[in-house]
């Protein structure tokens, strides 16, 4: 810091500032480039704030819930803290489904609230809602500032809380008088700087470590199970992994939120694992002796039925909130540490680790064997294009162009995982503990602006593109050259399959009633839009869209009837799959099965 | 129920023996913790014990340092040994959360609980009801000719037995603290060495 910067800066903390600026000032300290928001009456202060100054870039969304997504569409392709701002009453409740989305995938997000003024809250005032009571169970922390003093403190608190061990979404809920009063400025925290009672553990314990490399040491039938604790970690983690790999040998899997921290394109990788997750994969998690779970939670879609869950296998557990060790499966050797600093230290005991091990080639030859049942199979023929030809193709076309590709929530966002192989972390945006309709597009939004040169595609469905749809305004208004890839098969079609499956072929409704014409809707919006129903011009409509500048919409008509597979049906264990529509009706769904989700 | 585990302390965080995860048995616990005394954080830790749908016995909490703002929660809660971990991970993740520290685990503890019992009775009864009185060590704190209200501190089991014996000599109503407990010992709770109290 220079002489002047300095003494600037002491100035700077003896002023008085407004509320507002305070807010700001603090957000421009935390480095936050991007703000995702909606105005109201409870906010004017802030937004009249950031109308004069040209550090933070407002991105006007076109719904609160949206904003959120958009925020950790931000996150998720930077691995820095997503911003939100939204007023008072119903701009937080709204917020509310994206806060949810962001605590159960661990996304890092501080979401300010304007709130009525101090004297009124209690009272029913106009736009008030219990903002820090609704949100407490829905975020990783919460707070009421009632001091404009308070403001920068607890604002740099919002983030180290959001960031650091488990990330997770923070609210700061801020009446009207706080952020219209006037206070003193609080400088960070230096980095590292310990909180008074937050303090989550990041360096694994020795004896952890030497435990879990003795297990390693000496398995015959091991497989890695990642998550999204391995790029929530980032780049240290994902290296260390991919380190790890290639001195063990070891196959590896992984979740739905953990794609692209091992590249797909190795033959290591087994493919994802769990409800809709590959044979081999899902077998090779049964027929382990040894699991070693990285930043994972051993989630119900991972798990299947937990009673026949990998029976015969010693567990390791790394993970950096010790409420996930031992939650849904007992763990023979838990870390509890950051990702990327315990494989660092399962990489230095490895090394050093010089007892004779058992060799892999009988493993490596089962796991080719169920590799040889190529259970992501389908058949493109006839006249109408398959759902997984279309991802397949868009996948193979774009990813030259290191795209992001982001989902919504049903049949087009397993397909997605299955189909397109991530070889980068941080490429791969999908909501996946919350399963929420509508976050992709607002997702690739947050990624678009994040990355405003690059390829951001959002592969959705007909009906979880409508949930969101507006936010074609928004994409519009900040150029943010988004691609809507709808695969429209007239069907919510992961509920048509669950029909099919469960409920006797009774789809109730699940069919897409009076869908619009998607390609007048994207016009209507000022973007651009295309429609394939041929696949012989599959390809040819799918290079259009990704050399049409700014946001396209294209829509693609697909076999209404397909259904995805391979498939663990609900209260079935791994080795118990389906993997075809014949196998399916072979396997009916019966009993305590019918009653799970 | 006691626990009868005599297995050693966890070896190092989260190491928990898979034998005792495994064992279904039901036991109580009583877990205290030393929480930030901020606005909510009691909602907190009852919101996060019935969103997770814990089998809570008892909840008291009480500010017990002024100076440094501190409060202590003492929570009784039944349940297998997987699940009374997974409330003691789920506390320890809360923000405003110093500590946790689960006395039954960690050696001997004592554990205390006052209640005041109303009883109205007249006769034969209000001589039994004191005789019962002097045998739990109970107060009388309040008396009229048909009634008195008592005062007894104990463990939970003997608040109950006291309760018992008065229902047919008339209870009219109980109100109850719920437990406040502390380890046996010279041992403060925090672990970083500053116990509540100490002056800073």
């Amino acid at each position: 810091m220079t002489a002047r910067a300095a003494v600037l800066a002491e100035s700077e903390a003896d002023t008085f500032m407004s509320g507002a600026r305070l807010i700001l000032k603090a957000l421009e300290d935390q480095g936050v480039e991007v703000v995702f928001g909606y105005p109201g009456g409870a906010v004017l202060p802030i937004y009249d704030e950031l109308f004069k100054q040209n550090r933070i870039r407002h991105i006007l969304v076109r719904h609160e819930q949206a904003a959120v997504h958009a925020a950790e569409g931000y996150a998720h392709s930077t691995g820095k803290v997503g911003c939100v701002l939204v007023t008072s009453g119903p701009g937080a409740t709204n917020a509310v489904t994206g806060l949810t989305d962001a605590l159960m995938d661990s996304t890092p997000i501080v979401c300010l609230t304007g709130q009525v003024p101090t004297h009124l809250i209690g009272n029913d005032a106009f736009q008030e809602a219990d903002t820090v009571g609704i949100t407490r169970p829905c975020t990783k922390h919460n707070y009421l500032v009632r001091d404009a003093d308070q403001l920068a403190r607890v604002i740099h608190e919002a983030f180290h809380v959001a960031r650091e061990g488990r990330p997770g979404p923070v609210v700061v809920d801020i009446p009207k008088d706080v952020s219209m009063g006037q206070g003193r400025y609080a400088p960070p925290l230096p980095r590292g700087a310990a909180h008074k009672t937050y303090r989550p553990r990041t360096a694994p314990d020795a004896r952890a470590v030497r435990e879990a490399v003795a297990l390693m040491a000496k398995a015959r039938r091991p497989v890695f199970y990642t998550g999204g604790g391995v790029i929530n970690s980032g780049a240290r983690a994902v290296a260390a992994l991919r380190e790890l790999l290639a001195l063990t040998g070891f196959p590896i899997t992984s979740t739905l939120m953990g794609l692209g921290a091992y590249p797909a394109d190795q033959d290591q990788w087994l493919g994802m694992v769990g409800m809709h997750g590959t044979y081999e994969a899902n077998l090779a998690m049964h027929d382990c002796d040894l699991l070693i779970a990285v930043g994972a939670r051993f989630d119900d879609r991972v798990t299947g039925n937990l009673a026949f869950f990998s029976p015969g296998s010693k567990k390791i557990h790394i993970d950096i909130d010790p409420s996930s060790i031992n939650k849904n499966v007992v763990v023979d050797v838990p870390v509890v540490a950051d990702c990327g600093q315990a494989l660092e230290a399962l990489v230095a005991a490895w090394k050093a680790e010089t007892a004779p091990r058992p060799g892999l080639a009988g493993w490596w030859r089962q796991i080719a064997d169920w590799r040889g049942r190529d259970c992501l199979y389908y058949e493109q023929k006839g006249p109408v294009i398959k759902p997984q030809y279309a991802i397949q193709r868009l996948f193979e076309i774009a990813k030259d162009r290191d795209p992001f590709i982001c989902t919504e929530v049903g049949q087009h966002q397993m397909w997605a995982a299955q189909f397109c192989g991530f070889t980068r972390a941080n490429r791969w945006i999908t909501s996946g503990g919350l399963g929420t309709m509508g976050f992709g597009l607002p997702a690739a939004i947050g990624a678009q602006i994040a990355h405003p040169g690059a390829l951001v595609i959002d592969i959705a469905g007909e009906a979880s593109a409508l949930m969101n749809i507006q936010e074609l305004s928004t994409a519009v208004q900040h150029k943010a050259a988004i691609k809507l890839f709808i695969i429209n098969n007239q069907y919510m079609g992961m509920v048509r399959q669950w029909q099919e499956m469960l409920h006797g072929g009774r789809y109730a409704h699940s069919y897409s009633e009076a869908l619009p014409d998607f390609v007048k809707l994207a016009e209507a919006f000022g973007c651009a839009g295309m429609r394939v129903s041929d696949p012989a011009r599959l390809d040819q409509t799918i290079r259009d869209m990704l050399d049409t500048p700014g946001p396209v919409v294209c829509e693609v008509a697909v076999d209404p009837r397909e259904n995805c597979f391979p498939m663990i049906p609900s209260g079935k264990a791994h080795n118990d799959m389906i993997l075809s529509a014949e196998d399916a009706a072979a396997k009916r769904i019966t009993g305590e099965g019918l009653a799970l989700v | 129920m006691p626990h009868p585990d005599d297995t050693p302390q966890s070896l190092y965080e989260g190491m928990v023996p898979l034998a005792r995860l495994k064992d279904r048995h039901v036991y109580r616990h009583v877990i205290a913790l030393v929480v930030d005394n901020e606005t909510g954080v009691l909602a907190r830790v009852s919101g996060l014990v019935s969103g997770r749908g814990y089998n809570i016995e008892s909840l008291t909490v009480a500010e017990i340092d002024k100076d440094r703002q501190l409060s202590r929660i003492n929570i009784a809660t039944s349940g297998t040994r997987q699940v009374i971990e997974q409330v003691k991970a789920q506390l320890g993740r809360l923000v405003p959360v110093h500590e946790v520290r689960d006395l039954t685990d960690e050696g001997p503890c004592v554990a205390r609980e006052l209640a005041l019992v109303k009883v109205a009775c007249t006769g034969d009864k209000r001589a039994e009801a004191l005789k019962t009185c002097e045998i739990f060590r109970a107060n009388v704190i309040d008396t009229t000719p048909q009634s008195f209200v008592f005062e007894v501190v104990g463990d939970t089991d003997k608040i109950d037995a006291f309760i018992d014996l008065m229902r047919p000599l008339g209870l009219v109503e109980t109100s109850r603290t719920g437990i406040a407990a502390i380890a046996r010992g010279p041992a403060g709770f925090l672990s970083d060495g500053l116990s509540p109290n100490t002056p800073s």
